[in-house]
């Protein structure tokens, strides 16, 4: 039905001689929320890190097999980790916005990426779309280490949506946040799919069933299952997948 | 029993060591202290307090004797101004590049390499900058003088540098990774990165690593004494021999001033204007250090 925006084939992420990805292929729909399961260190993270080329900054770290974004191969020859990044944003653990303004935050990446702007509508727009207006509104020039964790974690979302990027990778956006505030973000997510391609890693199963579309399941380096939502949480084809959902083990 | 009654008396020592050990550090300290305040009023007895601070003349061997400080100040001030002006604009570039830039095995190559700076003794800095400095900015400048403010400040700068890089390169490795990743996540170049958001955020201990080294520039002695001359001149002209407050208090200790006289307690003033510069300068640089909030 819809096109796909992230295609993997036969992908292999290696820490110096240690495989942690071993092979996966899997394509991401446009338009979707892709939620990432897996229990620790089952690689969904070091995948997740892989599409916007975070992965850059670790010394022994090896990736082969096929990365494509909108058909472009992430990590070939003439590809600048630096462009796909705009059009691959990030959202961390942890927030962490920059010790400046608020507004300083969200102007900051499309400044230094020569982007031009009305840069107040800018802000406006970004801090509306990551439900954050209205809490700060009277206060764009105040530090945003000042803002409680959950709204540090929104506007580090306005300051990735400002990027008017195509994708926005969280690498567990909520696992830092009290229960109030992880239900803010996850509402945000469900409104921000109407723009946005998502791919989220989550530890938590419920919200990964709450949120997304598509669900991939990622165990040992390996690509378990990988579907609709709904069916692989009521009716997963592996067994491993379901002894995972049903909470066996993880 | 027997153990553990060992084990608590050995205990005991230690610890009585221990404190033994700090008390001495505090004896000397509040010794020094005591001694130059001392001479110090002593000499302010004979010398008022305004012609010493405010006196544009040091002559205190010949006379008619005048015993203005400012000519000394001036030649600290020159070496430090020039100094810093070397170490830290080079000390940040190398650590931006270290940090941001650098492989991991050029950077196993080139921190030693500082450190080996470090540790070369002052007075071979002195004769570096005597024998090799010099003639080449005799070369470029016909009018430098053998002993000249420039020489020494160029040597000093080398040796605060690794100062500077080593204490920018940690206060960029305590950031948090986070900080970094988000800069690149937005499609930051390295230089962005380092320059807007890893300088700023780092900004108070870079600050507390320059003052440190002024402060090391300061007291610097051995390199000035042999490289900068022995001529107390109130001048900003870096091509000229002057000399330092430390430079001087060397000239007086090692040469053969009466003790007692007003002549010798001028080392004691100078020594104690000294004091209260490096200390507040160390002073200023721990409280960067230790600022907590927005580093």
């Amino acid at each position: 039905m819809s096109e796909n925006i992230i295609e993997a084939k036969d992908l292999r992420i290696f820490y110096g001689m240690n495989e942690a990805v071993k092979g996966v292929s899997f394509k991401i729909k446009k338009g979707e929320v892709t939620a990432v399961i897996g229990p620790s260190g089952c690689g969904k993270s070091t995948v997740l890190r892989s599409f916007n080329r975070m992965n850059d900054f670790i010394s022994n770290i090896k990736i082969t097999g096929g990365l494509s974004f909108e058909g472009d191969e992430i990590y070939g020859p003439k590809m600048d980790p630096a462009v796909i990044r705009r059009d691959i944003g990030m959202v961390f653990q942890r927030p962490n916005p920059f010790p400046k303004s608020i507004y300083k935050n969200i102007v900051w990446g499309p400044k230094i990426n020569g982007y031009k702007h009305n840069w107040d509508e800018l802000v406006e727009k970004a801090l509306r779309r990551a439900a954050l207006w209205d809490e700060v509104k009277d206060r764009l020039h105040d530090s945003a280490l000042d803002l409680s964790g959950g709204q540090q974690q929104r506007l580090c979302i306005a300051r990735t949506i400002a990027m008017s990027p195509k994708v926005i990778l969280m690498d567990e956006p909520c696992s830092a946040l009290d229960p109030k505030a992880t239900a803010r973000i996850e509402d945000l997510i469900g409104e921000l799919k109407k723009r946005y391609t998502i791919v989220t890693v989550t530890h938590n199963m419920q919200q990964a069933a709450r949120i997304s579309d598509e669900t991939a399941f990622f165990y040992e380096g390996e690509l378990i299952e990988f579907g609709n939502t709904n069916e692989l949480f009521t009716n997963p084809k592996e067994k491993r997948t379901e002894d995972y959902i049903t909470g066996r083990f993880g | 029993m027997i153990a553990m009654a060992k084990s608590k008396a050995l205990g005991t020592g230690i610890k009585l060591y221990l404190m033994a050990c700090v008390s001495l550090t505090v004896v000397v300290s509040g010794s020094v202290i005591v001694l130059l305040g001392k001479e110090s009023i002593e000499f302010f007895s004979q010398v008022p307090f305004f012609d010493f601070l405010f006196g544009s003349r040091w002559e205190p061997l010949l006379e008619p004797k005048s015993f203005g400080v400012l000519p000394l100040l001036s030649g600290t001030f020159l070496i430090v101004v020039g100094s810093i002006s070397i170490a830290l604009p080079f000390g940040l570039l190398i650590a931006i590049y270290l940090s941001e830039f650098a492989s991991h095995r050029f950077r196993s190559i080139i921190k030693p390499a500082l450190e080996i700076l470090a540790g070369i003794p002052t007075v071979v800095y002195g004769y570096f900058a005597l024998t090799f400095v010099t003639p080449i900015l005799k070369s470029i400048w016909p009018e430098t003088e053998v002993f000249n403010a420039a020489s020494a400040f160029i040597v000093v700068g080398i040796m605060i540098l690794p100062m500077v890089t080593s204490l920018s390169d940690d206060a960029f490795r305590a950031l948090p990774s986070s900080l970094k990743e988000g800069a690149y996540a937005l499609g930051a170049t390295p230089l962005e990165v380092s320059i807007q958001v890893i300088l700023p955020a780092a900004s108070l201990r870079v600050w507390a690593a320059v003052i440190l080294a002024i402060s090391r520039a300061v007291g610097e002695t051995m390199a000035v004494s042999i490289a900068a001359g022995a001529n107390p001149k109130l001048t900003l002209n870096p091509l000229e021999s002057i000399q330092t407050m430390t430079a001087y208090i060397v000239q007086v200790s090692m040469g053969d001033t009466p003790q007692g006289g007003v002549e010798y307690l001028t080392c004691f003033a100078v020594a104690g204007l000294l004091f209260v510069l490096t200390w507040s300068m160390n002073a200023l640089g721990s409280h960067f250090i230790f600022a907590k909030g927005k580093n």
